[in-house]
């Protein structure tokens, strides 16, 4: 009998102790949480926070603390060959820049990183032609982007967080590895991806949506798919999981961006849903036009399974966050990273 | 006013659980009773509030009514009435009126010399209510966290609600409260059909027993539970389905805030194969 109640109670530490286990995931969390309401009340439209998820958040959104040099010296072309792209700034704001780039991306690694020892024109670095034309896409996204990045604005931070390869950038995914011919078939789904949420829904929408295709609208307008918009089940888990995606990349739930008694309809849409929309645009030009055209410079060793350029969604730069820093000004100390008319 | 036959047996005084004798009369076939009064004077005055509500609002349309509660930043303080209070009224109506029906129920019980069988799966009904607009918001901490009263805008809450975990489907009290209520329907349908082919013999022939019912099921699946113990089962899957519906709400926000499918990882994470 009492070896009975003994067993009893271990099983009852034991799931105890499973429940309640391992500070990364733990299968429950406790109140209280942190709601936010944002829609009229009743309506469900809610962000609801755990502090702790809060908390380690905002541990990684801290902006860095870089002061820029004030504006001084004679023109920075004068004294430092091979410019292309900074020539029109004066010595003080350009050592100020370089020195803001560093404690951006390579704090460790220091200039070397990106400069050759001992000859800071040459370009027999690879890293130095991606952060040239990094310079100029962080110009793009801050000057013609406006609608997506306002007058915040993106800095080197903004993504790299200090690491010379940003955290959060995607490959397309080939998939798990599998057997061979019908018995191997996912149709590319059912293989639970960090960027899907861990959901069964396809493993890589960010290929097709990031890069490839603007066709993500698969909510028929007619009962039966006799429409104009005959959509199939796998397109619209596709859908799915890019909004899976986009959520986790922000911090916020589907509510955040839309009204779901009916996900298509603007008019029911909060405004950041528009943020959004120029969003998915904005990462499909970066990785079009800046990034993927740089997959010849990269070592094979910064190339995706397949070979193809490392590339820039959501998450990249909002890492948890509905903004990237909460919305702390990041372009304002650096006017050269505005515009392209430096 | 005629009796049915076995009206005579429930027609007892004594069994009340408040109030003794006082209110222990009917008024033609119903029973009154304390509980009976207390339900009366809920269901008016909750009533008579959601008309009022409705009233306040934009629409007399039956679909589109909607009485909402508070905004959030009350918290679990009490609203000005045309702000979410007529909400707060009605839910300690709705909660008045459900209890005494429930107590009511467990005063005719008594009286019929019964198990309190139909009160305790009523509770559960109570219980699942009890979770959304008191237990859940108190949790979260503000009542507007309920949902609205209102056919269609009480459905926007539960998408939108869902929705706030991506994927409600991987909610794991959600899958046993589905596969609960799936089960109630095909026990039910399986229940049904075999009663109806047993009672409803083919003209001339004899009306077919427990055995014919027994041999079934025993042909069929293997085993058959029994003409008593398939109602003990229709109850147990049925309070299951209710019981699970109200866990995997109120888990949902007070005790995982993520997505559901990531509170999948423990299983991604298993040492046989991570």
């Amino acid at each position: 009998m009492s070896s009975k109640k003994h067993w009893s109670w271990s099983i009852l530490l034991v799931a105890a102790s499973v429940l309640t286990a391992g500070c990364e995931s733990p299968l429950i969390e406790t109140p209280p949480v942190q709601t936010v309401q944002r829609g009229f009340r009743g309506l469900g439209m809610v962000e609801i926070y755990n502090p702790d998820t809060l908390a380690a958040q905002a541990k990684i959104n801290e902006p860095a603390a870089v002061q820029p040099l004030p504006a001084g010296g004679p023109p920075a072309s004068s004294q430092f060959k091979n410019l292309k792209v900074l020539g029109n700034l004066n010595v003080s704001e350009f050592t100020g820049l370089m020195l803001a780039l560093t404690a951006w991306v390579s704090p460790e690694q220091g200039c070397n990183y990106c400069h050759v020892e001992g000859d800071m024109a040459s370009d027999n670095i690879y890293t130095k032609v991606v952060s040239r034309r990094m310079l100029q896409m962080t110009q793009e996204i801050n000057q013609n982007w406006k609608t997506h990045v306002a007058a915040t604005g993106v800095n080197c931070y903004t993504c790299h967080r200090g690491q010379p390869v940003p955290p959060n950038i995607w490959f397309t995914n080939p998939g798990p590895r599998t057997a061979m011919g019908p018995m191997g078939w996912r149709n590319g789904q059912n293989a639970p991806e960090k960027n899907v949420g861990f959901t069964a829904l396809p493993y890589d929408p960010l290929t097709k949506f990031l890069k490839n295709t603007n066709d993500l609208r698969v909510e028929p307008r007619t009962a039966l798919p006799t429409g104009d918009n005959p959509k199939s089940l796998v397109q619209t888990e596709e859908t799915y999981a890019l909004m899976v995606y986009m959520s986790k990349a922000l911090g916020v739930n589907c509510t955040y961006c839309h009204n779901t008694q009916a996900f298509m309809d603007w008019t029911l849409s909060p405004p950041q849903r528009t943020t959004a929309w120029h969003g998915i645009n904005l990462t499909k030009e970066l990785n079009n036009n800046f990034l993927e055209p740089l997959q010849p410079v990269f070592p094979a060793n910064r190339l995706g399974p397949l070979g193809d350029a490392p590339k820039v969604g959501c998450a990249t730069c909002h890492q948890n966050a509905y903004k990237p820093f909460y919305g702390a000004l990041a372009v304002k100390d650096f006017p050269v990273l505005a515009t392209k008319k430096h | 006013m005629s009796m049915l036959s076995f009206e005579q047996k429930y027609r007892v005084r004594g069994g009340t659980l408040i109030g003794g004798d006082l209110f222990d009369f009917w008024v033609g076939p119903f029973y009154v009773g304390f509980f009976g009064v207390t339900t009366v004077f809920f269901s008016f005055v909750g009533t008579a509030m959601i008309i009022w509500g409705a009233a306040l609002g934009p629409t007399w349309n039956l679909w589109q009514i909607n009485i909402a509660p508070p905004d959030l930043s009350y918290g679990l303080a009490f609203a000005p009435l045309k702000e979410g209070g007529i909400w707060q009224i009605i839910t300690g109506c709705a909660l008045g009126a459900f209890g005494s029906w429930a107590l009511r129920e467990v005063e005719i019980c008594r009286k019929l010399g019964i198990g309190y069988h139909v009160p305790f799966a009523f509770s559960f009904a109570i219980f699942a209510y009890f979770t959304l607009v008191i237990i859940r918001p108190i949790l979260l901490g503000a009542w507007g966290h309920g949902f609205p009263y209102g056919i269609l805008s009480h459905l926007d809450w539960v998408s939108n609600t869902g929705y706030q975990y991506l994927h409600f489907h991987y909610n794991p009290a959600h899958m046993l409260a589905i596969s609960f209520f799936f089960t109630t329907t095909l026990a039910l349908s399986l229940h049904g059909a075999l009663i109806l082919s047993v009672t409803n013999s083919e003209p001339g022939d004899a009306v077919k027993t427990s055995e014919h019912e027994n041999s079934f099921f025993r042909d069929a699946l293997g085993y058959s539970i029994g003409a008593l113990a398939i109602h003990r089962m229709g109850l147990f899957l049925a309070l299951s389905a209710v019981f699970w519906s109200a866990v995997c709400i109120v888990i949902s926000g007070p005790f995982w805030t993520r997505g559901w499918p990531e509170w999948w990882n423990w299983w991604l994470n298993l040492p046989i194969w991570a």
